[in-house]
């Protein structure tokens, strides 16, 4: 789960991080009156939306005087940003985040992360700040330095030191560096986070180590257990059928193409895709019914394909193995009542209870395509689709 | 021969009073598997499906001689289930449990370094050697017993490849689900020279999907010492950068972890990819029959 900067920053405060005032916004006049508490001479105003290069796609302004300050929220308010994290139908901005001015010396990457290879957090840090890490992974991959972090201690002063010496602080500022690392770390922890960046993280004029931005994202399977973080889930920055789907269990993601897919497993649902697109197709969705699924959730799960305008066709793909093939004729049998169907659908059923899953298909008045594989299901709906 | 698990496994079940845990306890238990002992805090001394149940993996193990566990506990309390199989010294931690907190899992593995135990998963469908034992949530009776070894990130996409096998007459010495979590216990590696090892195995079908780089190491570790041919599958192909796609391992980002490295680096170490997860039996048998190996893999 992804939040907000201003979000992030607000966690960053609680663990010692230092960042800069600022407010939320909702409207222009919030703007004005939040620039008047800050009271500095500079205030920056942020688009706030959940996606990165913000600020190439004219989402961050400077604002001098109060003015400024109205204008630009008027401006950015309800633009649509387009990032190279958005994709091509960008981001609405629905909120703006009003901060106070820094004087910047210089700026630095700092970002955590899981390193899969050797199952620890890395923390990682460049002097490349302010630009896409990536880009600096690929091509200057000598300039990121990395401490690996040991579950058992949590990073040390010595390691968050070196990093800061590696990242060329300045050598007055290295304890204060090493001191924001160690608060950053712990917030990762404790709010067990699944990537932190500060990007950039700043040396000001006068001084401070400063986190001048906060990008976090968390390990969805912990929220459980972190009701702060929880109730900062911003529902306007997520696909509407992905929110219905979570409320149900169902593991869904929006893809561009025609053709709803409904598979169990995640595996086969990824592979489902790969068939439709190998014969020539374009799924709609990734939507993975999990193994214990009910009739209930195959119906909803059934409505909210159906929810997407582009859907032309449907394919059910189903090997059962704790998901019994009759639990998922009836969900389908019943979606199709609920909702008009008027889309081919294809479903290959394998596994348990297979026999008892297609008599209920057959023994229904629906208009259904049977396939007796994965391939002979995904050729015939390709087909259906045109 | 197989490999990790076979007629002689004593098995134990965490969590066994679950509901999940107990359809499953019957299944396992119908398929021939010998569960010799249950555990749920707060339950010891009663009994279910026939088998005893007690408070602690200790007692467990002291009173059954139980070696592998299978483990059905609950996301928020598994990471804990996991240590408690690891300090009672058994062989093998079997975690069927998803949504396992990645952080908790970081500290079972450095817990776990230098420890007997061996994990599996989390998130995984379990291990199967056919016809022998079988340890987890796949269906039984897919499986055949035979000498391909199955090693697979996915759970259905693994029924779906053995299911091909099975079909055509070829049979399998262990399937392994390794599971779809970015840190978990045994990888592709672990698996495969198991398989390399066991005089029983004779081809390997390695079923990977984006994310991470575990199927590119997989890959150099085959080319630099497996004897025996492999045949792969990687999920995923078409997968959008930056979505999870289920599984919380499944997702390509950083540029890390997409199918057609992953495509590559398997070519380049002499694995035969199938293009479709439809052709994964057709490609393995394609290549045994290459190698000469068909007559030995086909059950008759």
């Amino acid at each position: 789960m992804n939040i907000h900067e201003y979000q992030g920053k607000q966690v960053l405060r609680q663990y010692g991080v230092a960042v800069p005032e600022g407010h939320v916004a909702f409207s222009p006049e919030e703007a004005v009156k939040a620039a008047k508490e800050l009271g500095t001479d500079v205030v920056v105003v942020k688009a706030q939306i959940h996606a990165g290069g913000r600020g190439k796609a004219g989402g961050v302004k400077l604002a001098k005087n109060l003015d400024e300050v109205r204008a630009y929220a008027k401006e950015l308010l309800g633009k649509v940003l387009v990032t190279h994290q958005t994709g091509p139908e960008g981001k609405e901005v629905k909120r703006l985040y009003i901060e106070a001015g820094s004087n910047i010396e210089k700026e630095y990457y700092l970002g955590l992360v899981l390193d899969r290879e050797t199952s620890l957090v890395n923390l990682m840090g460049s002097e490349e700040g302010g630009m896409d890490i990536e880009e600096v992974a690929a091509n200057t991959p000598d300039r990121i330095f990395y401490e690996e972090i040991d579950p058992v201690v949590g990073l040390t002063g010595f390691q968050a030191r070196r990093m800061a010496f590696n990242m060329n602080i300045p050598a007055k500022l290295v304890n204060k560096a090493a001191k924001l690392m160690l608060g950053l770390y712990q917030a990762y922890l404790e709010k067990d986070a699944s990537i932190v960046e500060i990007n950039p993280l700043v040396v000001t004029g006068d001084g401070q180590v400063v986190a001048l931005d906060a990008k976090f994202n968390f390990d969805a399977n912990a929220l459980y257990r972190h009701q702060d973080i929880m109730e900062m889930r911003d529902y306007d920055e997520e696909d509407p059928k992905e929110i219905e789907a979570s409320k149900y269990d169902l593991s869904y993601i929006s893809l561009d193409g025609n053709i709803g897919c409904m598979v169990n497993g995640a595996g086969l649902a990824m592979a489902t895709m790969d068939t439709i697109n190998y014969y020539g197709g374009t799924p709609a969705n990734f939507l993975d019914v999990g193994g214990g699924a009910t009739a209930e959730k195959v119906t909803e799960a059934f409505k909210i394909i159906l929810s997407d305008q582009n859907v032309k066709g449907i394919f059910v793909n189903i090997f059962g193995g704790i998901m019994k093939c009759d639990v998922i004729a009836e969900g389908v049998i019943q979606a199709a009542k609920e909702v008009s169907l008027n889309v081919p659908l294809v479903v290959r059923l394998e596994g348990t209870n297979v026999e008892l899953g297609k008599k209920l298909l057959n023994e229904s008045d629906l208009d259904i395509v049977a396939a007796g594989t994965m391939a002979d299901g995904a050729k015939k709906i390709v087909e259906l689709v045109g | 021969m197989s490999v990790y698990i076979n007629k002689d496994t004593k098995v134990l079940v965490q969590g066994i009073t679950g509901s999940t845990a107990l359809f499953h306890t019957k299944q396992m238990l119908e398929y021939g598997t010998k569960i010799v002992a249950g555990v749920t805090p707060g339950k010891g001394g009663t009994e279910v499906e026939g088998v005893p149940v007690f408070n602690t993996v200790e007692d467990a193990v002291k009173a059954t001689g139980a070696n592998v566990s299978v483990i059905y506990v609950p996301a928020p309390f598994a990471a804990d289930a996991i240590l408690e199989a690891t300090e009672a010294g058994l062989d093998m931690a079997i975690c069927i449990t998803e949504h396992i907190p990645v952080l908790d899992m970081v500290k079972v593995k450095r817990y776990m370094e230098g420890k007997k135990t061996r994990l599996v998963g989390p998130n995984c469908p379990g291990v199967i050697t056919p016809e022998e034992c079988k340890i987890g949530i796949m269906p039984g009776y897919i499986h055949k017993k035979g000498h391909v070894g199955v090693v697979s990130r996915s759970g259905t996409l693994t029924y779906e490849a053995t299911h091909q096998l099975s079909e055509e007459g070829i049979g399998q010495s262990t399937a392994v689900g390794i599971g779809g979590d970015p840190v978990n216990g045994t990888n592709f590696i672990d698996v495969l020279a198991e398989f390399n090892e066991d005089d029983d195995t004779l081809a390997v079908v390695m079923i990977g999907e984006i994310g991470g780089t575990a199927e590119e190491e997989a890959a150099e570790w085959i080319k630099a010492n497996m004897t025996k041919p492999v045949v792969g599958f990687i999920g995923g192909q078409t997968a959008p950068p930056g979505k999870r796609m289920g599984h919380a391992g499944a997702i390509i980002s950083g540029g890390k972890g997409t199918a057609a490295d992953k495509i590559k680096a398997m070519n380049e170490a002499g694995i035969e990819v199938a293009d479709t997860p439809s052709v994964i039996g057709e490609t393995l048998i394609k290549v045994i029959k290459e190698k000469g190996l068909y007559e030995q893999c086909k059950t008759h």
